[in-house]
């Protein structure tokens, strides 16, 4: 395949092509045709996406419990009563919602941090050619290539208490403490999913920010060098502006993968989640299909998009009006 | 940047920090896929005492592992197939032709990918049961209903990746096909699709990676009939017993062929992954 792959060039490296008279010039068929060679894509995400998002929206305004998911058009209209329930933060429901959003935003923001960090610390430490350079290259790309439910299965087996790797550590090589801590029940469930969640996701991060490097030529680093910047100032000057772009990109989809990430708690804890591990896409998941009422379940889900879209839409209006100034 | 000493510090203590964090869980599961069951059973050490291949002979046995495989192929071989040729075809038309409602078809399409899955979940389920009492087509329960849904997940940066590959191609090209006489179909499987051959392979291994690895739906949608690996590792969990061992025998043997697909098809998901970032 290696030899295959060296003929055309990626698209990163190519000019953007200017848009020329393409294969249009026939009238007739070829102006229906692009309509043609779409209708398969736009039909499965029709049926998949948009549609079951739509239905989504209606289910959120319904009572649809457990006797009219065979008979939904028989659901009686449930008003703004599933959102007044998803909302109400003096009952159950409501404040564990509240509860786990919470959680939620702690872990996105931890764990993206340390994936970032993490990520580029490595990217940095392999800008240089050096022996070996591949190879910690490929082995850094491992955890993210592996199917998530074999990374997190693992975890949950180096997390137990009793039998496992983490606390053998802890307790029986370094002595930190003399009673072995619980990592999957109680307030330390927490740490455990950003220990897992970073594993997995930093290595995209150092996979992204290392293609971004990759694009910034060496001479303007030899410059700087000439005019005496050591390696700190070169990183905050050229380093760290260049690869905003990317940047910007990265931060946004790890948030927005972290927020709705549902493998780590499941795999994790299974379907008996401790509070301070109830992440937002779990608790949804649970409240859903363990209470069979899916008009909550699916207020719920629409709160969430509203959140990700207002995140999202602000976090674009800021990072583009500052990109305009600077 | 230039190798100063204190550079070769800071790489050697990244290397070895993160190194650690990386090996440290694939060192576990190696080591301890070849342990017997009472040793993963009591306190951890790191070097097996009893080393053993009977794991990798009775995960087979323990639970069907070797249906959950057949599944997860099948479903996956055909996700990533029908993936792949419906990216193809929308990517052509992206990259190729001017029409009305290109713009709000890129958009659309991408932003679907950033949608939390339990906002489709409930009412993807729902609508699949409403399916199966009004037309009698099973599709919760089945591997047709799986390959459906996991087809449409890695869809939308198929066609993105795939419409920037296309790009990077000479439209001269297509055009000399052309006035050889193929229409623009023949363009497109004789000239564009063979320079675009690595993107190909970089999104059938990220299509294949997406359905291999999926638990979210894969743990509503399936009974023991069209039970995927994703979720059919927690069988070894009973009431009994964990059979450690066994689960991470499992994990590395359902592990391996994903791993080197993508490893080895790398450096292509590393261009596509900038070309869009960059643009």
């Amino acid at each position: 395949m290696s030899v295959a792959t060296s003929e055309a060039r990626p698209a990163a490296e190519a000019k953007p092509a200017k848009k020329k008279r393409g294969p249009e010039h026939r009238p007739g068929l070829n102006r229906w045709l692009p309509y043609l060679l779409l209708a398969p894509a736009v039909l499965a995400e029709l049926l998949i996406h948009i549609v079951p998002m739509f239905v989504g929206i209606w289910m959120s305004f319904v009572k649809l419990t457990k006797f009219y998911i065979a008979n939904w058009s028989a659901a009686p209209s449930a008003g703004l009563n599933n959102y007044k329930v998803a909302l109400d933060f003096n009952n159950a429901v409501g404040e564990g919602l509240l509860k786990s959003f919470g959680v939620t935003v702690a872990f996105s923001l931890i764990t993206v941090g340390l994936s970032w960090v993490f990520g580029m610390a490595a990217a940095v430490a392999l800008q240089p050619q050096f022996r070996g350079r591949s190879l910690v290259r490929t082995l850094f790309l491992v955890p993210y290539a592996l199917p998530a439910y074999a990374g997190i299965l693992t975890w949950n087996f180096m997390l137990q208490r009793d039998t496992g790797v983490v606390n053998h550590v802890l307790v029986d090589n370094l002595h930190l403490t003399s009673d072995r801590p619980f990592w999957l029940i109680g307030g330390n469930a927490l740490v455990s999913l950003i220990t897992v969640a970073t594993w997995k996701l930093w290595t995209f991060a150092f996979l992204t920010l290392m293609a971004g490097l990759q694009s910034i030529p060496r001479d303007v680093y030899e410059a700087a060098a000439v005019d005496g910047a050591g390696n700190l100032r070169q990183w905050r000057n050229i380093t760290l502006p260049s690869l905003r772009p990317v940047n910007l990109v990265l931060v946004l989809v790890l948030f927005l993968w972290t927020f709705s990430d549902f493998n780590t708690p499941y795999v994790l804890f299974g379907t008996a989640q401790p509070p301070a591990g109830d992440l937002i896409t779990f608790h949804i998941y649970n409240a859903s299909f363990l209470t069979w009422n899916f008009g909550t379940g699916a207020a719920m889900s629409v709160l969430l998009l509203i959140f990700l879209m207002i995140v999202t839409g602000a976090y674009l209006l800021i990072t583009g009006r500052r990109s305009r100034r600077g | 940047m230039g190798e100063t000493r204190g550079f070769k510090v800071y790489r050697g203590v990244v290397l070895v920090v993160l190194g650690l964090f990386v090996l440290i869980p694939l060192y576990v599961m190696v080591t301890s896929s070849l342990k017997p069951l009472k040793d993963v059973q009591g306190a951890f050490t790191w070097w097996p005492s009893n080393l053993t291949i009977a794991p990798f002979v009775d995960m087979w046995k323990t639970v069907p592992l070797a249906r959950y495989f057949v599944n997860s192929t099948v479903v996956s071989v055909a996700a990533t197939v029908l993936s792949v040729a419906l990216a193809i075809l929308a990517a052509f038309a992206v990259s190729r032709f001017k029409f009305r409602g290109r713009t709000v078809f890129t958009t659309t399409v991408l932003s679907t990918q950033m949608f939390p899955g339990v906002l489709f979940l409930l009412p993807l389920f729902l609508i699949f049961v409403n399916i199966n009492n009004s037309f009698g087509l099973q599709l919760v329960g089945t591997r047709l209903g799986l390959i459906i849904t996991y087809l449409t997940f890695s869809l939308p940066f198929s066609i993105w990746m795939l419409a920037g590959y296309f790009d990077s191609i000479p439209r001269e090209l297509d055009e000399a096909a052309l006035v050889d006489g193929c229409g623009p179909m023949g363009a497109l499987w004789r000239v564009v699709l063979p320079a675009a051959r690595p993107g190909v392979i970089a999104v059938a291994i990220y299509s294949f990676m997406t359905a291999w690895g999926e638990v979210l739906f894969a743990s509503v949608m399936t009974t023991e009939a069209n039970r995927t690996l994703s979720v059919g590792l927690r069988q070894y969990s009973t009431q009994t017993n964990i059979y450690w061992n066994q689960i991470m025998a499992a994990a590395l043997v359902v592990s391996v062929p994903v791993v080197i697909g993508f490893l080895l098809a790398q450096r292509h998901f590393v261009a596509g992954v900038t070309a869009g970032a960059v643009k």
